[in-house]
């Protein structure tokens, strides 16, 4: 447990947790040390539930994609009879990579090199010169593709765990299921995931990420462009009908804040850059809700945004559009990331292209939000090159407030807190 | 994908006149005068980067793009991009655009197609950035003057880890 090469006197521990005494801060190193991100690979890519895919990816029977999570190369495949696999994509004869597409629908899976095939549970089925093979060599399914030990599922979203040993899916997901739910309730059949990847990266370290997703009080200085955007676009910042300004700490290093905001929801709040269309539309789907949950519920689904997430690297943000995000270290100071939009399924075609639009107004690369938290990480990054001098960042504001803001870093000690657990072996 | 001739109807423009306007156009990005820049679109364009390697025929309708613009959010993001706080590019970063392969693909006067190859160059703090892919144009004619109606800039990269992000135009 924890790291096994310790720290320099100087920094003894990593996250110094005095919240009685109004004291929260990390230790930079934290940030660049390759022996930390090696205990990180171990402790926590290697144990937590990793998001690996939404069923709508792999619709029907055949479908497969290849993703990379935590450094491992994963086939996501859906089989002849609709049962969803994972399998490493390695082939189990010299090692080479079997499937090099990003997407597909495929009855079996080829290894060029020495031409073995597989079937879409990953059962070897055909090589070449099967004769010389004496029968032992299968005896125990060693020919066949390795499964990933875990796969589960909750509401669409399925998750890989590399420990054989972990707690169930569910457990783990623990108090988000309720924040999951106000997402994927948006639609009555199902959600899906809306054609193509976002596949970027961030010179910075991966849980610079995992804090600015979730973090109320970097939105007006670095993001003032997008805020004149939504200005200069509906003629005022208009209402953001509920006041709620709320962070949860959901415990196993989950967090999530819910706040009202100015922006336009596809589901279900308009903006006058909508015009008549937009509000009678949203008007409709407001009431759809109301007709299923209850006015309660459907006002927090409508009008509550949600920036959620779920230890250690998979984000819902569910604001002027859904995105679900997922980031993983490629060194200490460099990650990668991927980064889909999420929608209602049958969603009309209008409501689809207003909710496109609209994701891409603040997400993504080519946002005009994402951009400035990309410089901003990156800089962060930077800066820590002083971290032997200037070795602390500080994450107390909100500390024993009474009621605490979407501005303060609750959220942000709740994923610090189980990370030094798993890290540093602190108790919770 | 590389669009392919369609056929021509009459037009007063070359593809010399193209490159011409195409290699004005890198000129004024390098610069950073976007206020120019965006000028030399029609009222009613827009301008697309679809996800790296998406089809030439991806619609920011039903896939997720990195930039979808129509006019009003084209002007926006020249807008943003000429304040400090777009700190992304702030100090600006230095930009040199590559435009090669140049082709007028069919139309006419009234609307007409163009697709050239770029290379993007993007360097800040000590970081060099390659943006490399190609252009599609529809263009116009207005009182004898190229403008563009739509530009989509595809990127040819498997993806953009490395460069992290779009803040440029490309």
């Amino acid at each position: 447990m924890g790291l096994q090469t310790p720290f320099d006197s100087a920094t003894p521990v990593l996250v110094d947790d005095r919240a009685g005494q109004g004291i929260f801060r990390v230790a930079r190193r934290a940030f660049v040390a390759p022996d930390v991100l090696a205990c990180e690979q171990r402790e926590i890519f290697g144990k937590c539930w990793l998001y690996l895919g939404h069923e709508s990816e792999v619709a029907s029977p055949g479908d497969f994609l290849t993703r990379r999570v935590a450094g491992r190369s994963l086939i996501f495949a859906r089989n002849k009879d609709g049962e969803i696999r994972a399998f490493f994509n390695t082939c189990p004869h010299r090692g080479a990579m079997v499937c090099r597409e990003k997407q597909g629908s495929a009855n079996m899976f080829r290894c060029f090199y020495h031409s073995w095939a597989f079937d879409l549970d990953g059962k070897l089925i055909t090589r070449p010169g099967n004769d010389s093979y004496s029968e032992n060599a299968n005896a125990h399914g060693e020919h066949n593709l390795v499964r990933t030990p875990r796969l589960e599922e909750y509401r669409g979203l399925y998750f890989i765990n590399f420990d054989r040993d972990a707690p169930d899916l569910a457990s783990y997901l623990g108090n988000t299921r309720e924040f999951i739910d106000l997402v994927m309730d948006q639609s009555p059949d199902s959600m899906e995931v809306v054609g193509g990847t976002q596949e970027y990266g961030f010179k910075a370290n991966w849980k610079l990420l995992a804090e600015n997703s979730m973090d109320g009080y970097h939105g007006q200085p670095t993001h003032a462009t997008y805020f004149d955007y939504v200005m200069s676009t509906n003629g005022g910042l208009g209402d953001t009908v509920v006041k709620i300004s709320k962070p949860h700490d959901l415990g196993g290093g989950h967090a999530v804040v819910e706040y009202g905001a100015p922006w336009g929801r596809p589901i279900a709040k308009s903006v006058p850059a909508w015009g008549k269309e937009g509000e009678d539309e949203t008007a409709a789907l407001r009431a759809s809700l109301t007709q299923r949950f209850g006015e309660e519920r459907a006002n927090r689904i409508a009008y509550t945004n949600r920036n959620m997430v779920i230890f250690p690297n998979f984000v819902i943000n569910d604001i002027m559009a859904i995105t679900l995000r997922t980031f993983e270290p490629i060194g200490p100071g460099q990650m990668r990331v991927n980064a889909w939009a999420l929608a209602p399924k049958g969603e009309n075609p209008k409501s689809r292209q207003r909710r496109l639009y609209n994701y891409l107004e603040f997400l993504g690369p080519g946002g005009f939000a994402t951009p400035d938290d990309c410089e901003a990480l990156a800089l962060c990054q930077e800066g820590y090159a002083n971290a032997a001098e200037a070795g602390w960042n500080d994450i107390s504001k909100g500390l024993n407030q009474e009621r605490p803001s979407i501005e303060d870093e609750v959220q942000m000690r709740a994923f610090w807190r189980e990370w030094s657990r798993r890290i540093e072996g602190t108790e919770p | 994908m590389s669009a392919h001739t369609a056929p021509m109807r009459k037009l007063s423009v070359n593809r010399s006149d193209v490159e011409d306007f195409l290699f004005e156009e890198a000129a004024l990005l390098d610069d950073w005068k976007l206020t120019e820049w965006v000028a030399l679109f029609e009222p009613g364009a827009s301008y697309y980067v679809p996800t790296a390697g998406a089809a030439d025929d991806a619609d920011p309708a039903t896939s997720l793009f990195y930039v979808a613009d129509d006019y009003h959010r084209l002007t926006e993001r020249v807008k943003r991009l000429l304040k400090r706080t777009a700190h992304v590019e702030f100090p600006h970063s230095r930009c040199r655009h590559m435009v090669s392969n140049v082709r007028i693909i069919g139309g006419g006067d009234d609307t007409f197609g163009v697709t050239s190859n770029f290379a993007t160059y993007r360097s800040k703090r000590g970081r060099t950035e390659l943006y490399f892919g190609h252009h599609r144009y529809v263009m116009t004619l207005i009182d004898g003057a190229i403008r563009i109606r739509q530009k989509t800039s595809f990127l040819d990269s498997d993806d953009i880890a490395e460069q992290g992000k779009v803040s440029i135009i490309i």
